[in-house]
C-alpha cells in the first residue's frame, strides 16, 4: 500500500518535471505580454535535439543545454516576428509549432537514415539520478526521491523564477511590459528588448522540458513523444493564473493524472479511457479558473511606441 | 488570454491586397523551404520539381491532390468561419475526429439502403461534431474559458475517445488496430464497387484515361465541399445569422449594444464551425478511409486547416484555393522520399514558413507601399 502511494507520488513527480520546465517558459513569456502558444513546437525541437545530441557525442548535460539552445533559437525567430515586426502572435505561434514539429521530424530523417525515431541514447548519456542507491530499491523513499535530476532542476527553477519575477527589478520589468508597455516605456524600460529576452528564455525552458522527456523520462525521440505536452504546459500557466507557483500546482495535477494512467494501466481499465483523463481534468480546471481576469493586461498585443507626427 | 482584437485586426486588413500578401507569403515560404533543403544537402530545385511532377504529372495525381485537399477545405472553412465570428477554432482536429468516429459507427452498424444510409451517416456525424464544437462555445460563453485552450484539450479527448471505441470488441476488426469497414451502402466513392468488378475492370481496360483517373479514391466529397462553400458565402453575406456572426466577430461589445445575444452567437458559431469540420471527417471516412484506426498522434487535418484558413485570408474562395495548394504539396511532397530520399516533412516546414510570413502583414504592406509609391512616381 505504502509502496503504491510511493509509486504514484514518484511517477507524478517524474511526469511533472517536463511539463513544469515548459510551463515556466510560458510564465515568463506570457508575463512579458507575449502569447506562449508556440511552446509545443519549441518543446518538440528540444526533445529531438537532446536525443540527437545524446546519440552523437554529448553527455547528458551538454544534450540538455543543446535542447535549451534549440528551443531558444526557434523562440528567437518567434521574437523577431512578434516583437520586432508586430505580427499576430497566435498566427506566429502556430507557425512556430509547424516549424518545430516539422523541423524535428525532417532533421531526424536526415540524421538517422530516414527514421522519424532516434536510436535510444545509452544509459550513461541519460540524465542521471543523483540519489540512486541511497535507499533500498523499491522502498517508499526510493520510489519518491530516486528521481532523474530534471525533477529537482524543475523544482529549483520554479523557485528561482518565482523569486526572479516577484522580487527582482528585472522581474518587475518583465511584468511591467506585460501589463502596461506604454507606461513602462515612459519610464525608460526597453519594452522590445525585455519582451524579446523573455521569449527567448521561454524557448530555452521549453527546450529543457523537451529534453526532460527524451533523455530522462524515455531515452529517444519519436513523433508521438511530445504530442500535446507543450499545450498542456500552456494550460497549466493559465490555470495557474500566470504565476510560477500556480503553474506548479497545475502541473502537479496534470502530472499526477498521467501517473494514475500508468498506475491503473495494468489493472484492466482501458488505457485510452484513462489517457483522456488528464485532458478532461485540465478542461474542468480551466473552466473553473473563470476566464482571463488575471491575465497580464497587455498579453497578446503588439506594442509600438506612438510617434510624434 | 489571447485578445480577439488581434484576430480582428488581422482580418480587418483583408480588403487591401489579400491575394498579394498570400502570394508573398507563399513565395517566401518556398524560399525558406529551399534554404532548409539546401542545409540538409538536398538540391532544392530538384526537390520542387519532384513535388510539382508528383502533384500534376498525371491525371491520377491531380485527382489524388483533390482527394487530399477535400478534408482541408472543410477544416479550413470551419476555422475561417470561426475567425469571422472572432473565435480561434484550434479544435477542428477534434471535431474532425468525432465526426469520423460517428461516421464509422453509423456506417458499420446501421443497415439502410444507400439513398438513406449516406445522408443519415453524414447528418449524424456532422451533428456530433457540431455538438463537440458547441462544448467549447458553451465554455466560452458561460465560463469565459478561452476557446484556444479548451479546444486543444477537446482535441486530445476526442483522440483518446476514438481509440477507446476502436478497440471495443464487436467494432474492432480482429487482429488489427482498426475498426471494421463501413457498409457499401454508406460509401460515397465514385463507382466504388464497380471499379473492381469484372465488367468494370474490362471496361476500364479499354478506357485508360478514365482508368487512370479512377485509380485515386475519387469521391463526392469535393462536390459537397463546393456546395458547403457556396452556402457559407450566401449565409455570411445574405442572412441574419451571418450578419450576427460577423457583427460579433467585428466588435463583440458593439454587437451586444445593438441587441445581439452574443453568448448565443458564440455558441452557434462554434456549433457551425464544428459541423463544417465534422462534415470533412464524415466524408473522409465515407469516401476514402472507410474505417477508423487507432491513433497514436494527431493526423493533422485540423492543424493543416489552420494553415489553409490563414493562407486564404479567412475568405471562402481563399480557403478553397489554399486547400488545393496544400493538398497538391502534400501529395507531391510524399513522392520526394522515394525519388530523392528527401524527407517529406519539408512540406510541414514550408507550411509553417508560409503561416509565419502570413502572420507578418507588415512585410506585404511595405511591399504594397513601395509599389504604390512607384506607380505614383510613374504617373507624375
Amino acid at each position: 500500500m505504502l509502496e503504491d502511494v510511493g509509486f504514484i507520488v514518484g511517477t507524478s513527480l517524474m511526469f511533472t518535471a517536463p511539463l513544469m520546465l515548459c510551463a515556466l517558459g510560458g510564465v515568463l513569456s506570457e508575463n512579458a505580454g507575449v502569447t506562449a502558444l508556440g511552446l509545443e513546437g519549441m518543446m518538440t525541437l528540444g526533445a529531438f535535439t537532446a536525443a540527437a545530441s545524446g546519440n552523437f557525442t554529448a553527455g547528458p548535460w551538454q544534450a540538455f543545454l543543446a535542447a535549451g539552445l534549440a528551443g531558444a533559437s526557434l523562440a528567437a525567430l518567434y521574437a523577431v516576428a512578434t516583437v520586432g515586426l508586430g505580427s499576430n502572435q497566435v498566427v506566429s505561434s502556430i507557425a512556430v509549432n509547424f516549424l518545430g514539429v516539422g523541423g524535428s521530424l525532417f532533421f531526424c530523417r536526415v540524421f538517422f537514415a530516414g527514421a522519424t525515431m532516434t536510436p535510444p541514447v545509452s544509459l550513461d548519456r541519460k540524465i542521471p539520478r543523483p540519489l540512486n542507491g541511497l535507499f533500498p530499491p523499491g522502498s517508499f523513499p526510493d520510489l519518491v526521491l530516486n528521481q532523474y535530476a530534471t525533477v529537482y532542476v524543475a523544482l529549483l527553477l520554479a523557485l528561482l523564477v518565482w523569486f526572479f519575477l516577484s522580487k527582482t527589478a528585472a522581474g518587475m520589468r518583465i511584468r511591467a511590459v506585460g501589463e502596461n508597455p506604454a507606461a513602462a516605456d515612459c519610464l525608460g524600460v526597453r519594452v522590445g528588448l525585455i519582451r524579446s529576452l523573455s521569449v527567448v528564455l521561454s524557448g530555452a525552458f521549453a527546450g529543457f522540458g523537451g529534453a526532460a522527456m527524451s533523455i530522462a523520462l524515455v531515452s529517444s525521440f519519436r513523433p508521438t513523444l511530445i504530442s500535446g505536452h507543450g499545450f498542456m504546459a500552456l494550460a497549466a500557466v493559465i490555470a495557474g493564473r500566470w504565476k510560477p507557483q500556480g503553474a506548479l500546482i497545475a502541473c502537479l495535477l496534470f502530472g499526477s493524472s498521467e501517473a494514475l494512467v500508468v498506475f491503473f494501466g495494468d489493472r484492466n481499465i482501458p488505457s485510452s479511457l484513462l489517457s483522456l483523463l488528464p485532458y478532461a481534468i485540465a478542461l474542468v480546471v480551466l473552466a473553473g479558473a473563470r476566464g482571463t481576469a488575471q491575465a497580464p493586461a497587455a498579453l497578446g498585443l503588439p506594442y509600438r511606441r506612438e510617434t510624434l507626427n | 488570454m489571447i485578445r480577439v482584437v488581434q484576430v480582428r485586426r488581422l482580418f480587418a486588413t483583408r480588403v487591401d491586397g489579400g491575394l498579394i500578401s498570400a502570394s508573398v507569403a507563399i513565395f517566401l515560404g518556398l524560399a525558406f523551404g529551399a534554404l532548409i533543403l539546401k542545409a540538409a544537402g538536398i538540391a532544392p530545385l530538384a526537390a520542387y520539381a519532384v513535388i510539382l511532377k508528383g502533384a500534376f504529372g498525371k491525371p491520377a495525381s491531380v485527382m489524388y491532390a483533390i482527394v487530399k485537399a477535400t478534408p482541408l477545405i472543410f477544416t479550413g472553412l470551419s476555422i475561417a468561419l470561426a475567425f469571422r465570428g472572432g473565435l480561434f477554432n484550434i479544435g477542428a482536429e477534434g471535431q474532425f475526429i468525432v465526426a469520423a468516429l460517428a461516421a464509422a459507427l453509423t456506417g458499420y452498424y446501421l443497415q439502410l439502403p444507400a439513398a438513406v444510409h449516406v445522408p443519415v451517416v453524414f447528418l449524424i456525424a456532422t451533428a456530433a461534431a457540431g455538438l463537440w464544437g458547441g462544448i467549447a462555445g458553451f465554455l466560452k460563453a458561460r465560463y469565459g474559458t478561452h476557446e484556444v485552450v479548451s479546444t486543444i484539450m477537446l482535441n486530445w479527448i476526442a483522440l483518446h475517445l476514438q481509440n477507446f471505441v476502436v478497440m471495443t470488441t464487436g467494432f474492432r476488426k480482429p487482429d488489427s488496430e482498426a475498426s471494421f469497414t463501413i457498409r457499401e451502402s454508406a460509401s460515397i466513392t465514385l463507382l466504388g464497387e464497380w471499379k473492381y468488378s469484372g465488367p468494370g475492370q474490362s471496361w476500364l481496360q479499354d478506357h485508360s484515361v478514365v482508368q487512370d483517373l479512377l485509380r485515386a479514391p475519387v469521391n463526392f466529397g469535393i462536390v459537397v465541399a463546393v456546395a458547403v462553400a457556396l452556402a457559407l458565402h450566401f449565409i455570411l453575406k445574405k442572412t441574419t445569422a451571418g450578419y450576427t456572426l460577423r457583427a460579433i466577430g467585428f466588435n463583440r461589445r458593439a454587437a451586444a449594444y445593438g441587441g445581439i445575444d452574443v453568448e448565443r452567437g458564440l455558441v452557434m458559431t462554434m456549433v457551425a464551425a464544428g459541423a463544417i469540420a465534422g462534415a470533412g471527417g464524415a466524408l473522409h471516412v465515407m469516401g476514402v478511409a472507410k474505417n477508423i484506426a487507432l491513433l497514436t498522434s494527431m493526423e493533422g487535418y485540423g492543424f493543416d486547416g489552420l494553415a489553409v484558413a490563414l493562407m486564404g485570408n479567412a475568405s471562402i474562395a481563399g480557403c478553397g484555393v489554399s486547400a488545393l495548394l496544400l493538398g497538391a504539396l502534400k501529395y507531391g511532397g510524399a513522392k520526394m522520399q522515394a525519388v530523392l530520399g528527401a524527407p517529406s516533412e519539408i512540406i510541414v516546414i514550408i507550411t509553417g514558413a508560409i503561416v509565419f510570413f502570413v502572420g507578418i502583414p507588415r512585410i506585404s504592406r511595405e511591399l504594397l507601399r513601395a509599389r504604390r509609391a512607384r506607380i505614383g512616381r510613374n504617373d507624375a
